[in-house]
Protein backbone atom coordinates (compact mmCIF):
# COMPACT_ATOMS: atom_id res chain seq x y z
CA UNK A 1 0.00 0.00 0.00
CA UNK A 2 2.48 2.59 1.15
CA UNK A 3 4.50 1.63 -1.86
CA UNK A 4 1.77 2.42 -4.11
CA UNK A 5 1.35 5.33 -2.25
CA UNK A 6 4.88 6.32 -3.66
CA UNK A 7 3.95 5.23 -7.03
CA UNK A 8 1.55 7.71 -7.51
CA UNK A 9 3.12 10.63 -5.49
CA UNK A 10 6.22 10.26 -7.82
CA UNK A 11 3.82 10.27 -10.89
CA UNK A 12 2.18 13.38 -9.99
CA UNK A 13 5.53 15.11 -9.31
CA UNK A 14 6.64 13.86 -12.54
CA UNK A 15 3.84 15.06 -14.33
CA UNK A 16 4.50 18.01 -12.54
CA UNK A 17 8.03 18.39 -13.90
CA UNK A 18 8.72 21.40 -15.51
CA UNK A 19 11.07 21.47 -18.86
CA UNK A 20 12.73 24.84 -18.61
CA UNK A 21 13.09 25.54 -14.76
CA UNK A 22 15.75 25.60 -12.30
CA UNK A 23 17.87 21.83 -12.73
CA UNK A 24 17.56 21.70 -8.85
CA UNK A 25 14.05 22.14 -8.48
CA UNK A 26 12.31 19.74 -11.23
CA UNK A 27 9.22 19.92 -9.64
CA UNK A 28 8.42 23.34 -9.31
CA UNK A 29 4.65 23.82 -9.93
CA UNK A 30 4.00 21.13 -7.79
CA UNK A 31 6.39 22.55 -5.16
CA UNK A 32 4.71 25.48 -5.57
CA UNK A 33 1.50 24.48 -5.03
CA UNK A 34 2.29 22.90 -1.75
CA UNK A 35 4.22 26.19 -0.94
CA UNK A 36 1.15 28.13 -1.27
CA UNK A 37 -1.03 25.90 0.78
CA UNK A 38 1.55 26.26 3.44
CA UNK A 39 1.16 29.34 3.64
CA UNK A 40 -2.14 29.87 3.64
CA UNK A 41 -2.33 27.15 7.38
CA UNK A 42 0.78 29.39 8.18
CA UNK A 43 -1.14 33.24 7.98
CA UNK A 44 -4.81 31.38 9.37
CA UNK A 45 -3.08 29.43 12.43
CA UNK A 46 0.47 28.87 13.01
CA UNK A 47 1.76 32.40 12.97
CA UNK A 48 -0.92 33.92 15.29
CA UNK A 49 -0.34 31.57 17.47
CA UNK A 50 3.17 32.06 17.38
CA UNK A 51 2.69 35.53 17.75
CA UNK A 52 0.27 35.26 20.60
CA UNK A 53 3.00 33.19 22.21
CA UNK A 54 5.63 35.40 21.77
CA UNK A 55 3.28 38.51 22.63
CA UNK A 56 2.04 36.80 25.91
CA UNK A 57 5.15 35.07 27.35
CA UNK A 58 8.05 36.14 29.05
CA UNK A 59 11.10 35.72 27.00
CA UNK A 60 12.51 34.17 30.44
CA UNK A 61 9.88 31.89 29.92
CA UNK A 62 10.31 30.94 26.53
CA UNK A 63 13.82 30.63 26.50
CA UNK A 64 13.29 27.69 28.95
CA UNK A 65 10.99 25.92 26.62
CA UNK A 66 13.57 26.68 23.82
CA UNK A 67 16.15 25.13 25.83
CA UNK A 68 14.39 22.27 27.17
CA UNK A 69 13.65 20.85 24.05
CA UNK A 70 17.08 22.06 22.70
CA UNK A 71 18.54 19.55 25.28
CA UNK A 72 16.46 16.60 23.97
CA UNK A 73 17.63 17.42 20.48
CA UNK A 74 21.44 17.32 21.65
CA UNK A 75 21.05 13.38 22.31
CA UNK A 76 20.68 12.89 18.14
CA UNK A 77 23.12 15.65 17.23
CA UNK A 78 25.22 13.31 19.48
CA UNK A 79 24.20 10.43 17.74
CA UNK A 80 24.92 12.19 14.13
CA UNK A 81 28.29 13.54 14.94
CA UNK A 82 29.96 10.48 15.47
CA UNK A 83 27.79 8.71 12.34
CA UNK A 84 29.52 11.39 10.72
CA UNK A 85 32.60 10.55 12.34
CA UNK A 86 33.04 13.69 14.48
CA UNK A 87 34.17 12.34 17.44
CA UNK A 88 34.71 15.42 19.72
CA UNK A 89 31.98 17.36 18.81
CA UNK A 90 29.67 13.79 19.65
CA UNK A 91 31.14 13.99 22.90
CA UNK A 92 31.04 17.34 23.39
CA UNK A 93 27.05 17.58 22.49
CA UNK A 94 26.36 13.90 25.02
CA UNK A 95 28.34 16.28 28.12
CA UNK A 96 26.30 19.19 26.98
CA UNK A 97 23.16 16.50 27.47
CA UNK A 98 24.62 15.72 30.50
CA UNK A 99 25.00 18.57 32.28
CA UNK A 100 21.88 20.48 31.20
CA UNK A 101 19.46 17.34 31.70
CA UNK A 102 21.24 17.34 35.44
CA UNK A 103 22.40 20.98 36.60
CA UNK A 104 20.33 22.61 33.80
CA UNK A 105 17.07 20.97 35.39
CA UNK A 106 15.61 18.75 33.03
CA UNK A 107 17.70 21.12 29.79
CA UNK A 108 15.26 24.09 31.21
CA UNK A 109 19.20 26.04 31.76
CA UNK A 110 21.46 25.80 29.09
CA UNK A 111 24.47 25.70 31.50
CA UNK A 112 26.95 23.93 29.13
CA UNK A 113 26.90 26.50 26.67
CA UNK A 114 27.64 29.24 29.77
CA UNK A 115 30.56 26.76 30.69
CA UNK A 116 31.77 26.90 27.06
CA UNK A 117 30.32 24.00 25.55
CA UNK A 118 28.88 24.96 22.26
CA UNK A 119 25.99 23.44 20.42
CA UNK A 120 26.28 21.94 16.99
CA UNK A 121 23.33 21.58 14.23
CA UNK A 122 23.64 18.21 13.16
CA UNK A 123 20.14 15.93 11.79
CA UNK A 124 20.47 12.83 9.64
CA UNK A 125 19.82 14.42 6.22
CA UNK A 126 23.54 16.05 6.83
CA UNK A 127 24.31 12.74 8.04
CA UNK A 128 23.36 11.33 4.93
CA UNK A 129 24.94 14.59 2.94
CA UNK A 130 28.03 14.08 4.61
CA UNK A 131 27.94 10.07 3.32
CA UNK A 132 28.20 11.66 -0.39
CA UNK A 133 24.20 11.44 -0.91
CA UNK A 134 23.39 14.38 -3.30
CA UNK A 135 20.30 16.74 -2.23
CA UNK A 136 18.23 15.00 -5.08
CA UNK A 137 14.93 17.27 -6.46
CA UNK A 138 14.36 20.20 -3.86
CA UNK A 139 10.99 19.40 -2.30
CA UNK A 140 8.34 22.11 -0.11
CA UNK A 141 6.73 18.93 2.13
CA UNK A 142 3.13 20.05 3.07
CA UNK A 143 3.47 21.79 6.82
CA UNK A 144 6.92 20.57 7.08
CA UNK A 145 8.56 23.55 4.30
CA UNK A 146 11.17 23.24 2.55
CA UNK A 147 13.30 19.86 1.88
CA UNK A 148 14.85 18.04 -0.48
CA UNK A 149 14.61 14.14 -1.05
CA UNK A 150 17.72 13.55 0.52
CA UNK A 151 16.27 15.67 3.43
CA UNK A 152 13.17 13.97 3.53
CA UNK A 153 14.66 10.67 4.09
CA UNK A 154 16.26 12.74 6.75
CA UNK A 155 13.68 14.31 8.41
CA UNK A 156 11.75 11.03 8.68
CA UNK A 157 14.48 9.50 10.35
CA UNK A 158 14.53 12.36 12.93
CA UNK A 159 10.90 12.07 13.38
CA UNK A 160 11.37 8.51 13.82
CA UNK A 161 13.78 8.47 16.56
CA UNK A 162 12.72 12.12 18.16
CA UNK A 163 12.33 11.08 21.95
CA UNK A 164 9.34 13.49 22.58
CA UNK A 165 7.68 11.04 20.05
CA UNK A 166 8.41 8.57 23.16
CA UNK A 167 6.67 11.00 26.06
CA UNK A 168 3.50 9.35 27.30
CA UNK A 169 0.70 9.88 28.26
CA UNK A 170 -0.48 10.10 24.34
CA UNK A 171 -1.30 14.00 25.44
CA UNK A 172 1.38 14.68 27.24
CA UNK A 173 3.13 14.14 23.77
CA UNK A 174 0.66 15.50 21.61
CA UNK A 175 0.68 19.21 24.12
CA UNK A 176 4.81 19.11 24.14
CA UNK A 177 4.97 18.62 20.28
CA UNK A 178 2.59 21.63 19.92
CA UNK A 179 4.95 23.69 22.50
CA UNK A 180 7.67 22.94 20.76
CA UNK A 181 6.53 23.82 16.66
CA UNK A 182 4.73 27.19 18.31
CA UNK A 183 8.27 27.97 19.84
CA UNK A 184 10.19 26.90 16.79
CA UNK A 185 7.57 29.15 14.93
CA UNK A 186 7.77 32.09 17.23
CA UNK A 187 11.51 32.18 16.87
CA UNK A 188 11.02 32.32 13.13
CA UNK A 189 9.00 35.66 13.42
CA UNK A 190 11.69 37.97 12.67
CA UNK A 191 13.18 35.55 10.20
CA UNK A 192 9.96 35.41 8.22
CA UNK A 193 9.53 39.29 8.34
CA UNK A 194 12.54 39.72 7.02
CA UNK A 195 12.37 37.65 4.11
CA UNK A 196 9.09 38.78 3.00
CA UNK A 197 10.70 42.33 2.96
CA UNK A 198 13.83 40.82 0.66
CA UNK A 199 12.86 38.84 -1.61
CA UNK A 200 11.11 39.63 -4.61
CA UNK A 201 9.56 36.22 -5.33
CA UNK A 202 9.38 34.56 -1.82
CA UNK A 203 9.46 31.10 -3.10
CA UNK A 204 12.68 31.15 -5.01
CA UNK A 205 14.27 33.36 -2.40
CA UNK A 206 13.42 30.33 0.51
CA UNK A 207 14.45 27.82 -1.69
CA UNK A 208 17.65 28.88 -3.06
CA UNK A 209 18.48 29.88 0.86
CA UNK A 210 17.65 27.04 2.21
CA UNK A 211 19.64 25.27 -0.40
CA UNK A 212 23.16 27.33 0.58
CA UNK A 213 22.21 26.83 4.22
CA UNK A 214 22.10 22.91 3.99
CA UNK A 215 24.76 23.07 1.95
CA UNK A 216 26.69 24.87 4.19
CA UNK A 217 25.77 22.70 7.38
CA UNK A 218 26.50 19.69 5.72
CA UNK A 219 30.43 20.98 5.94
CA UNK A 220 29.81 22.83 9.15
CA UNK A 221 30.55 25.91 7.39
CA UNK A 222 33.45 24.98 5.15
CA UNK A 223 31.89 23.37 1.93
CA UNK A 224 35.43 21.66 0.30
CA UNK A 225 36.87 24.66 -2.13
CA UNK A 226 37.85 22.57 -5.07
CA UNK A 227 33.86 22.09 -5.75
CA UNK A 228 33.04 25.63 -5.07
CA UNK A 229 35.55 26.82 -7.81
CA UNK A 230 34.23 24.10 -10.40
CA UNK A 231 30.72 24.97 -9.89
CA UNK A 232 31.98 28.68 -9.99
CA UNK A 233 33.83 28.18 -13.35
CA UNK A 234 30.37 26.63 -14.77
CA UNK A 235 28.08 29.64 -13.65
CA UNK A 236 29.59 32.60 -14.15
CA UNK A 237 31.24 34.54 -17.17
CA UNK A 238 33.69 37.31 -16.41
CA UNK A 239 32.18 40.40 -14.60
CA UNK A 240 33.70 43.78 -15.00
CA UNK A 241 32.25 46.68 -13.60
CA UNK A 242 32.32 49.87 -15.05
CA UNK A 243 33.26 52.93 -13.08
CA UNK A 244 29.66 53.94 -13.97
CA UNK A 245 28.58 54.34 -10.64
CA UNK A 246 29.72 54.54 -6.62
CA UNK A 247 33.34 53.28 -6.36
CA UNK A 248 35.88 52.78 -9.15
CA UNK A 249 38.89 50.78 -9.68
CA UNK A 250 37.23 48.01 -8.15
CA UNK A 251 38.19 44.19 -9.23
CA UNK A 252 35.25 41.89 -8.82
CA UNK A 253 36.72 38.82 -7.18
CA UNK A 254 35.62 35.49 -9.12
CA UNK A 255 35.38 34.56 -5.48
CA UNK A 256 34.07 31.48 -3.44
CA UNK A 257 30.24 32.09 -4.14
CA UNK A 258 28.24 29.32 -2.96
CA UNK A 259 24.92 29.40 -5.30
CA UNK B 1 76.85 60.74 12.65
CA UNK B 2 76.16 58.10 11.00
CA UNK B 3 74.20 56.75 13.71
CA UNK B 4 72.18 60.02 13.76
CA UNK B 5 71.37 60.02 10.30
CA UNK B 6 70.46 56.31 10.84
CA UNK B 7 67.96 56.97 13.30
CA UNK B 8 66.36 60.17 11.33
CA UNK B 9 65.87 57.77 8.64
CA UNK B 10 64.29 55.13 10.86
CA UNK B 11 62.31 57.46 12.21
CA UNK B 12 61.32 58.51 8.84
CA UNK B 13 60.62 55.60 7.62
CA UNK B 14 58.28 54.72 10.73
CA UNK B 15 56.53 57.64 10.51
CA UNK B 16 55.62 56.93 7.07
CA UNK B 17 54.16 53.22 7.75
CA UNK B 18 52.35 54.23 10.99
CA UNK B 19 50.77 57.12 8.59
CA UNK B 20 50.09 54.66 5.68
CA UNK B 21 48.88 52.11 8.55
CA UNK B 22 46.57 54.69 10.16
CA UNK B 23 44.89 55.57 7.03
CA UNK B 24 43.84 52.45 6.59
CA UNK B 25 42.40 50.00 9.32
CA UNK B 26 42.43 46.20 9.11
CA UNK B 27 39.25 44.84 7.62
CA UNK B 28 38.18 42.54 10.93
CA UNK B 29 39.20 45.97 12.99
CA UNK B 30 36.84 48.16 10.60
CA UNK B 31 33.98 45.29 11.03
CA UNK B 32 34.30 45.48 14.61
CA UNK B 33 34.35 48.99 15.21
CA UNK B 34 31.68 49.59 12.95
CA UNK B 35 29.02 46.63 14.62
CA UNK B 36 30.13 47.89 18.25
CA UNK B 37 29.01 51.49 17.28
CA UNK B 38 26.07 50.49 15.48
CA UNK B 39 24.93 48.06 18.02
CA UNK B 40 25.83 50.12 20.98
CA UNK B 41 23.71 53.22 19.47
CA UNK B 42 20.86 50.88 19.00
CA UNK B 43 20.65 49.75 22.01
CA UNK B 44 21.31 52.85 23.82
CA UNK B 45 18.45 54.90 21.71
CA UNK B 46 15.11 52.49 22.02
CA UNK B 47 13.03 55.11 19.97
CA UNK B 48 15.69 54.05 17.09
CA UNK B 49 14.84 49.92 17.15
CA UNK B 50 10.85 51.28 16.97
CA UNK B 51 11.55 53.65 14.39
CA UNK B 52 13.04 52.32 11.02
CA UNK B 53 13.48 55.30 9.18
CA UNK B 54 16.35 56.75 12.00
CA UNK B 55 17.55 52.83 11.95
CA UNK B 56 17.53 52.97 8.24
CA UNK B 57 19.39 57.07 8.40
CA UNK B 58 21.93 55.19 11.11
CA UNK B 59 23.33 52.68 8.47
CA UNK B 60 23.20 54.97 5.75
CA UNK B 61 25.63 57.03 8.10
CA UNK B 62 27.89 54.63 9.77
CA UNK B 63 27.52 51.21 7.88
CA UNK B 64 27.13 52.22 4.09
CA UNK B 65 30.53 54.16 3.18
CA UNK B 66 32.05 50.58 3.76
CA UNK B 67 30.06 48.82 1.46
CA UNK B 68 30.84 48.07 -2.44
CA UNK B 69 27.36 48.29 -4.13
CA UNK B 70 28.10 48.46 -7.23
CA UNK B 71 30.38 44.93 -6.87
CA UNK B 72 27.70 43.56 -4.86
CA UNK B 73 24.78 44.15 -7.81
CA UNK B 74 27.52 43.25 -10.58
CA UNK B 75 28.13 39.64 -8.69
CA UNK B 76 24.25 39.19 -8.02
CA UNK B 77 23.49 40.08 -11.87
CA UNK B 78 26.25 37.38 -12.84
CA UNK B 79 26.06 37.42 -16.83
CA UNK B 80 23.19 39.85 -17.20
CA UNK B 81 25.10 42.66 -15.80
CA UNK B 82 27.61 42.83 -18.62
CA UNK B 83 23.90 43.30 -21.00
CA UNK B 84 22.85 46.55 -18.71
CA UNK B 85 23.82 49.95 -20.18
CA UNK B 86 25.87 52.64 -17.97
CA UNK B 87 22.40 54.23 -16.63
CA UNK B 88 20.39 50.88 -16.02
CA UNK B 89 23.30 49.55 -14.05
CA UNK B 90 23.40 52.99 -12.03
CA UNK B 91 19.49 52.42 -11.48
CA UNK B 92 20.01 48.52 -10.70
CA UNK B 93 22.98 49.73 -7.78
CA UNK B 94 20.53 52.60 -6.20
CA UNK B 95 17.73 49.74 -6.05
CA UNK B 96 19.47 47.08 -5.00
CA UNK B 97 21.09 49.20 -2.22
CA UNK B 98 17.89 50.22 -1.17
CA UNK B 99 16.78 46.92 -0.37
CA UNK B 100 19.70 45.70 1.31
CA UNK B 101 19.63 48.40 3.41
CA UNK B 102 16.51 48.03 4.68
CA UNK B 103 16.92 43.69 5.05
CA UNK B 104 20.13 44.82 6.99
CA UNK B 105 18.06 47.38 8.99
CA UNK B 106 15.42 44.36 9.95
CA UNK B 107 18.35 41.65 10.87
CA UNK B 108 20.63 43.94 12.77
CA UNK B 109 18.18 45.19 14.65
CA UNK B 110 17.02 41.59 15.35
CA UNK B 111 20.48 40.60 16.40
CA UNK B 112 20.90 43.93 18.41
CA UNK B 113 20.20 42.27 21.66
CA UNK B 114 22.38 38.96 21.13
CA UNK B 115 25.97 38.81 22.56
CA UNK B 116 28.44 39.42 19.40
CA UNK B 117 32.19 37.24 18.92
CA UNK B 118 34.23 38.89 16.56
CA UNK B 119 36.54 35.83 15.09
CA UNK B 120 40.44 37.12 14.63
CA UNK B 121 41.43 37.26 10.95
CA UNK B 122 43.11 34.37 9.48
CA UNK B 123 44.50 36.46 6.27
CA UNK B 124 48.36 37.36 5.66
CA UNK B 125 48.84 41.10 5.76
CA UNK B 126 49.11 41.01 2.00
CA UNK B 127 45.84 39.44 1.09
CA UNK B 128 43.67 41.86 -0.78
CA UNK B 129 40.28 39.66 -0.62
CA UNK B 130 39.66 38.08 3.13
CA UNK B 131 36.38 37.36 4.55
CA UNK B 132 35.74 38.60 8.47
CA UNK B 133 33.95 36.31 10.63
CA UNK B 134 31.50 37.42 13.30
CA UNK B 135 28.81 35.05 15.46
CA UNK B 136 26.25 35.53 17.26
CA UNK B 137 26.06 33.36 20.29
CA UNK B 138 22.27 32.75 21.43
CA UNK B 139 21.28 30.88 24.29
CA UNK B 140 20.18 26.84 23.19
CA UNK B 141 21.12 27.53 19.89
CA UNK B 142 24.06 27.38 17.27
CA UNK B 143 26.09 30.21 17.04
CA UNK B 144 25.43 32.34 13.47
CA UNK B 145 27.65 32.86 11.92
CA UNK B 146 27.87 35.99 10.05
CA UNK B 147 30.57 36.22 7.59
CA UNK B 148 31.67 39.77 5.43
CA UNK B 149 33.65 39.01 1.88
CA UNK B 150 35.84 41.68 1.65
CA UNK B 151 38.12 43.16 -0.55
CA UNK B 152 40.86 45.90 -0.87
CA UNK B 153 40.15 49.13 -2.74
CA UNK B 154 41.97 52.52 -2.81
CA UNK B 155 39.62 53.98 -0.79
CA UNK B 156 39.72 51.53 1.74
CA UNK B 157 38.37 47.73 2.86
CA UNK B 158 34.78 47.42 1.03
CA UNK B 159 32.57 44.68 1.55
CA UNK B 160 31.01 42.90 -1.06
CA UNK B 161 29.22 40.20 0.30
CA UNK B 162 27.24 38.98 3.02
CA UNK B 163 26.69 35.66 4.36
CA UNK B 164 24.66 34.76 7.16
CA UNK B 165 24.23 31.17 8.34
CA UNK B 166 26.11 29.83 5.24
CA UNK B 167 23.64 31.90 2.90
CA UNK B 168 25.15 34.39 0.57
CA UNK B 169 23.32 37.34 -0.15
CA UNK B 170 24.60 38.03 -3.27
CA UNK B 171 24.21 34.31 -4.33
CA UNK B 172 20.43 34.02 -3.00
CA UNK B 173 19.48 36.97 -5.40
CA UNK B 174 21.27 35.79 -8.09
CA UNK B 175 18.62 33.46 -9.49
CA UNK B 176 15.89 35.56 -8.73
CA UNK B 177 17.45 38.39 -10.59
CA UNK B 178 18.46 36.11 -13.64
CA UNK B 179 14.91 34.13 -13.78
CA UNK B 180 13.31 38.67 -13.93
CA UNK B 181 16.07 39.55 -16.64
CA UNK B 182 14.87 36.10 -18.48
CA UNK B 183 11.20 37.43 -18.41
CA UNK B 184 11.27 40.64 -18.37
CA UNK B 185 14.58 42.42 -19.35
CA UNK B 186 17.07 44.62 -17.30
CA UNK B 187 14.51 47.58 -17.25
CA UNK B 188 11.62 44.34 -16.04
CA UNK B 189 14.17 43.78 -13.25
CA UNK B 190 15.01 47.52 -12.14
CA UNK B 191 11.16 47.91 -12.47
CA UNK B 192 9.83 45.23 -10.04
CA UNK B 193 12.99 46.62 -7.61
CA UNK B 194 11.93 49.76 -7.31
CA UNK B 195 8.07 48.27 -6.97
CA UNK B 196 9.73 46.24 -4.06
CA UNK B 197 10.99 48.75 -2.77
CA UNK B 198 8.17 51.01 -2.51
CA UNK B 199 6.11 48.24 -0.97
CA UNK B 200 8.45 47.60 1.42
CA UNK B 201 8.90 51.57 2.12
CA UNK B 202 4.95 52.03 2.72
CA UNK B 203 4.27 48.81 4.96
CA UNK B 204 7.46 49.69 7.08
CA UNK B 205 6.80 53.53 7.58
CA UNK B 206 4.03 52.24 10.77
CA UNK B 207 6.39 51.73 13.94
CA UNK B 208 6.83 47.66 14.32
CA UNK B 209 7.64 45.96 17.33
Amino acid sequence: MRVLGSAVLLAVLAACATADGDPRDPFEGFNRGVYKFNETVDEAIAKPVATAYRDLLHEEIRSRVRNFFSNIGDLFIGVNDLLQGKLQDGVEDWARFAFNSTFGLLGIHDVASDMGIEKHNEDFGQTLGRWGVGDGPYLVLPILGSSTLRDSVGTAADLYTDPVGDFRPIRLRNSAVALRLVGVRADLLEASRILEEAALDKYTFQRDAYLQRRRSLIYDGQPPREERIREERSFRTPVNVEPAAGVNNLRVVQHAHDR
Amino acid sequence: MRTIAKAALCLFAALLLGSAQGQELAPDVLVKNVTLEVVELIAKDREIRGNRNKLIQLIEEKVLPHFNFTGMTALALGQSWNKANAEQKKRLTEEFKTLLVRTYASALAAFAEQKLEFRPLRAKPTDTDVTVNVRVLQPGAQPVPIDYSMEKTAAGWKVYDVMVGGVSLVANYRTEFNNTVRESGIDGLIKSLSAKNRTVEAAGGAPQK
